[in-house]
């Protein structure tokens, strides 16, 4: 047994030794990043090559990389943290792990609505939050709204995924937003009457379900269904053309869209790259790669969109403020408990 | 068997030992490192929380006891016979096949839960390959014909129990390897047939393995998340991660961790009492060639269809749909890249394997020679950390760590000025120990139900002759142990490749492993691109297993003779 510890240990401490290694270069950027598209590789290549200072990543999910900069506190390597969701953002924001920007890039490129008042934090990329429908057997003309997914006439015919998942939860937290707990209560309530199984797989799922004839309509990210119709896999894009796309509540607040963005965290070690990095998301080249690597609509006005997605033309988004989102959160999560919304 | 008091044992050693304060000490250590995180959860018991209880316990938290009960009955009872019958089978009969079956039957172990879900999922759902084809060839529609749904409590408990019956299989085989072929003539000599053997004799003297193996799948189960949580099925684990991270309620959800582990302990606790004051040793140590029942006709069909399903429906098939899917749209990283992650996957999990067999050993060993309550007591805490979720433990152990960190940091700017960063949270080193802290049980259990079977008599000789305590278990019980020993290394060894929630929270930066690869691609619906990757751990993880299995072989004390 002895002969293993004395073997165990130099190799321990070789590996230890080397993960320290890469990040102690000296012009570097340490990133928290709860983003894992292959083109975020192009991003932080481009910001390399454009700037010489090394991105080091590590990616996981938002919450625990919040829980883990918490914890790191003063020696915390963090640098930037990235999250997709705008409920996360005001999670961090609230955890008082961001700090303070001033950039007058960034004041001149983003819309204010992705901008933080103090910059604590910057939008960078939006997703919309949409409806699906059997084009074969649906006439798209009777839904229009989220609303109407809790008309009992669509009863057995709904399909969305599970609560635990954090799109549907910034969902319902919009609606607590615009028709209060009591509103959104009883909407919950109608879209599990509704529901034509048990929620269950992931957006791209919920689309397939309504190709197959499982479903009528379905909610999803824009983004799964643009996949799907570019997928290399010939089931995927004749699944994806049965099915078409509805952006809802356009007579009234707009279709519900959840942000990416990134902020500055508080004692930063590499506080001006860290800017420079969020300047540089704000770039046509950076806001090109999410457009083109994910397919999300970007945020800067002029940048060439992708080719589907400018096919849909401009669609009215809800302009709710994205702290509501983060503070209704807890909400939603008791509302689907509440109402058996697994 | 012999009946033979535990008192009997630790006074004789105390009589003979003159260090038993050092191995004392050193299981209070390695009880008390490993025990931290699960000391962390449990100090969350008397937090306040306000309101959170009522509300679980009026909405979901009967679903949670429900789907954990149910699941973990269908996968403790599913793995249990098809660990222990396919175990006998290799052992005990000749077929067709038997020398292949020996270490496929393993296979399955290289499989991730979350990778088996992700095939099978891909491969059933109502879009899927197999009713797709069902629905063209039939002019069928949806809704026309019957299919069970694969995401739903009985298909999670299904695929759980095809990858995780081969820790029954594993430790069981071990425990048939390791019988004394006495014991068995005794029973044949008594006019015992084959399948009362089996029953009367070979599992009852095999109970500590069997208990061992079935905990670890138990254990296994309950902090299942990948698969579960995949399928939309709310456990137990499930509804502490929703706690936590959705309704924002750490100390919620840290209570809700312990009354998992209060619900582990009193099953161990159960087991313990029935077994009673009953200890299985070994009596002799005359090994032979075990005898073989030789199978013909039906018989032996019947074996080989026994072996060669869980093998099919755990291994093969899934590898099938993934290969295929990996051909077909594999992942854009393949390459070098992939060499990376596959470097830092093995040596994460070698690493940990030997640290933690290496600290079985000293834990059995020291309760064996020291055998109070307060041992005993130490033991079983430092084998709790298998019960909580991975990203339970992963907050458990970061949390110390990295109040550590911080002291040293605050003390070094306030003194030198500058900081030197994260010594312990930011490297590998945190992510290790989280490893070890979770699956020590896995290398405990093995070798703690092979060293209950070593006879005191051959401590008391060895002692007797001037041996000390260190030398009795380094020339005695070492070699005696040794397949349980390549057991218990091949389970944590998989166990590490696999490991997904605590990697992800602990891991460095820049630092990538299959596992984490596979599920950032899955978590992204992407689960053709996340394949390439799940196939990588899957073929890394045989690797072991197979070498491993066949020394296991030839470990058999007295095959050699032949």
């Amino acid at each position: 047994m002895m002969k293993t510890i004395r073997f165990a240990a130099p190799v321990a401490a070789v590996l230890v030794g080397s993960a320290f290694a890469s990040t102690a270069l000296a012009d570097e950027l340490n990133l928290y990043s709860a983003r894992h598209y292959d083109s975020d590789e192009r991003l932080y290549t481009a910001f390399t090559e454009e700037t010489g200072i090394e991105v080091n990543v590590l990616e996981g999910d938002s919450d625990q990389l919040i829980e883990r900069i918490q914890r790191e506190g003063v020696a915390s390597p963090a640098d930037v943290m990235l999250t997709v969701d705008a409920g996360r953002l005001w999670r961090a924001e609230q955890e008082g792990i961001f700090q303070g920007v001033e950039s007058d890039v960034l004041a001149e490129r983003l819309p204010e609505s992705m901008r933080h008042p103090e910059g604590l934090w910057f939008g960078f990329s939006q997703r919309a939050r949409a409806i699906y429908y059997n084009r074969e057997n649906f006439d798209p003309s009777q839904i229009s709204a989220y609303e109407d997914l809790a008309d009992p006439q669509f009863e057995g015919g709904v399909c969305i995924r599970s609560s635990n998942n954090i799109y549907n939860q910034s969902l319902l937290a919009s609606m607590i937003a615009h028709h209060g707990e009591e509103g959104a209560e009883e909407w919950a309530q109608g879209v599990v009457d509704n529901m034509a199984r048990d929620p269950e797989g992931g957006d791209t799922d919920q689309i397939r379900g309504v190709a197959s004839g499982q479903c009528d309509l379905a909610v999803a990210n824009h983004y799964y269904y643009v996949r799907l119709l570019k997928s290399d896999d010939d089931d995927d894009r004749e699944a994806a053309r049965k099915v078409g796309i509805i952006f809802p509540n356009q007579d009234g607040r707009g279709a519900h869209v959840n942000v990416g963005g990134a902020g500055v965290v508080e004692g930063a070690p590499n506080r001006e790259n860290a800017v420079r990095f969020l300047e540089f998301l704000s770039s046509e080249t950076a806001q090109e790669i999410f457009a083109s690597g994910n397919n999300e609509f970007p945020v800067v006005d002029g940048v060439k969109k992708d080719p589907v997605l400018e096919s849909w033309g401009n669609f009215k988004k809800d302009n709710l403020n994205i702290s509501e989102l983060g503070e209704n959160n807890p909400e939603a999560i008791r509302i689907f408990d509440r109402v058996g919304w697994r | 068997m012999s009946h033979s008091d535990s008192r009997g044992l630790s006074a004789l050693t105390e009589r003979f030992s003159n260090r038993v304060n050092v191995w004392s000490v050193t299981l209070f250590l390695i009880a008390l490192i490993v025990a931290l995180p699960v000391i962390v959860i449990f100090a969350h018991i008397f937090m306040p929380t306000e309101g959170v209880w009522q509300h679980l316990a009026s909405t979901v938290l009967p679903r949670y006891l429900t789907n954990t009960f149910w699941l973990v009955l269908m996968v403790g009872i599913g793995s249990l016979v098809i660990g222990t019958g396919t175990a006998w089978l290799v052992v005990m009969c000749r077929f067709p096949g038997k020398r292949i079956f020996e270490w496929a039957l393993l296979l399955p172990l290289a499989v991730p839960t979350y990778v088996i879900a992700y095939a099978y999922t891909d491969f059933l759902q109502v879009a899927g390959p197999l009713q797709s084809l069902l629905r063209d060839t039939f002019g069928w529609e949806y809704g026309d014909y019957f299919f069970p749904n694969i995401r739903s409590l009985g298909g999670a408990a299904a695929l759980i129990t095809l990858v995780l019956y081969p820790y029954v299989y594993l430790l069981a085989r071990a425990s048939f390897l390791e019988q004394s072929v006495c014991v068995l003539d005794v029973g044949r000599t008594l006019g015992r047939g084959p399948w009362h053997l089996f029953a009367t004799v070979a599992v009852p003297l095999s109970r500590p393995a069997l208990v061992g193996g079935v905990s670890l799948v138990l254990m296994e189960t309950l902090n299942e998340f990948g698969a579960v949580q995949y399928f939309g099925v709310d456990t137990f684990t499930t509804g502490i991660y929703r706690t936590w991270f959705g309704l924002g309620e750490p100390v919620a959800a840290a209570q809700l961790a312990a009354c998992l582990l209060t619900f582990v302990v009193a099953l161990v606790l159960f087991e313990r009492a029935s077994r009673g004051k009953r200890r299985y040793f070994h009596s002799t140590n005359r090994y032979q060639q075990l005898p073989e029942y030789p199978l013909y006709g039906w018989r032996a069909a019947s074996a080989l269809v026994a072996c060669l399903l869980p093998v099919l429906i755990g291994f093969l098939l899934p590898s099938a749909i993934l290969l295929q899917m990996a051909i077909a749209e594999g992942d854009s990283l393949f390459g070098t890249r992939f060499i990376g992650f596959a470097f830092n996957s093995l040596s994460l999990a070698t690493i940990a394997a030997l640290l933690a067999v290496g600290m079985a050993v000293l834990l059995s060993y020291g309760v064996r020679i020291h055998n109070t309550p307060f041992a005993r007591v130490s033991s079983r805490i430092a084998a709790m950390g298998y019960a909580i979720p991975g990203s339970v433990v992963a907050v458990g152990i970061l949390i110390p760590f990295a109040w550590l960190d911080n002291a040293i940091n605050t003390w070094l700017q306030a003194n030198y000025g500058h900081i030197i960063g994260l010594i312990f949270s930011g490297s590998a080193f945190i992510l290790i120990y989280a490893y070890v802290a979770r699956f020590l049980a896995v290398s405990f259990n093995a070798v703690e139900a092979s060293l209950g079977k070593v006879t005191p008599s051959m401590d008391a000789a060895a002692r007797t002759l001037g041996q000390t305590a260190g030398g009795t278990l380094r020339r005695i019980h070492t070699p005696l142990m040794r397949s349980s020993l390549l057991a218990a290394g091949i389970l944590v060894f998989v166990d590490v490749m696999k490991e997904l929630p605590a990697t992800i929270i602990l891991r460095p930066f820049n630092f990538d492993t299959l596992a984490v690869r596979a599920h950032n691609l899955a978590a992204d619906e992407r689960l053709a691109e996340a394949s390439t990757a799940s196939l990588a751990i899957v073929a890394v993880g045989i690797i072991p297993v197979i070498l491993l299995s066949v020394a296991m072989r030839r470990a058999r004390p007295g095959s050699s003779a032949r």
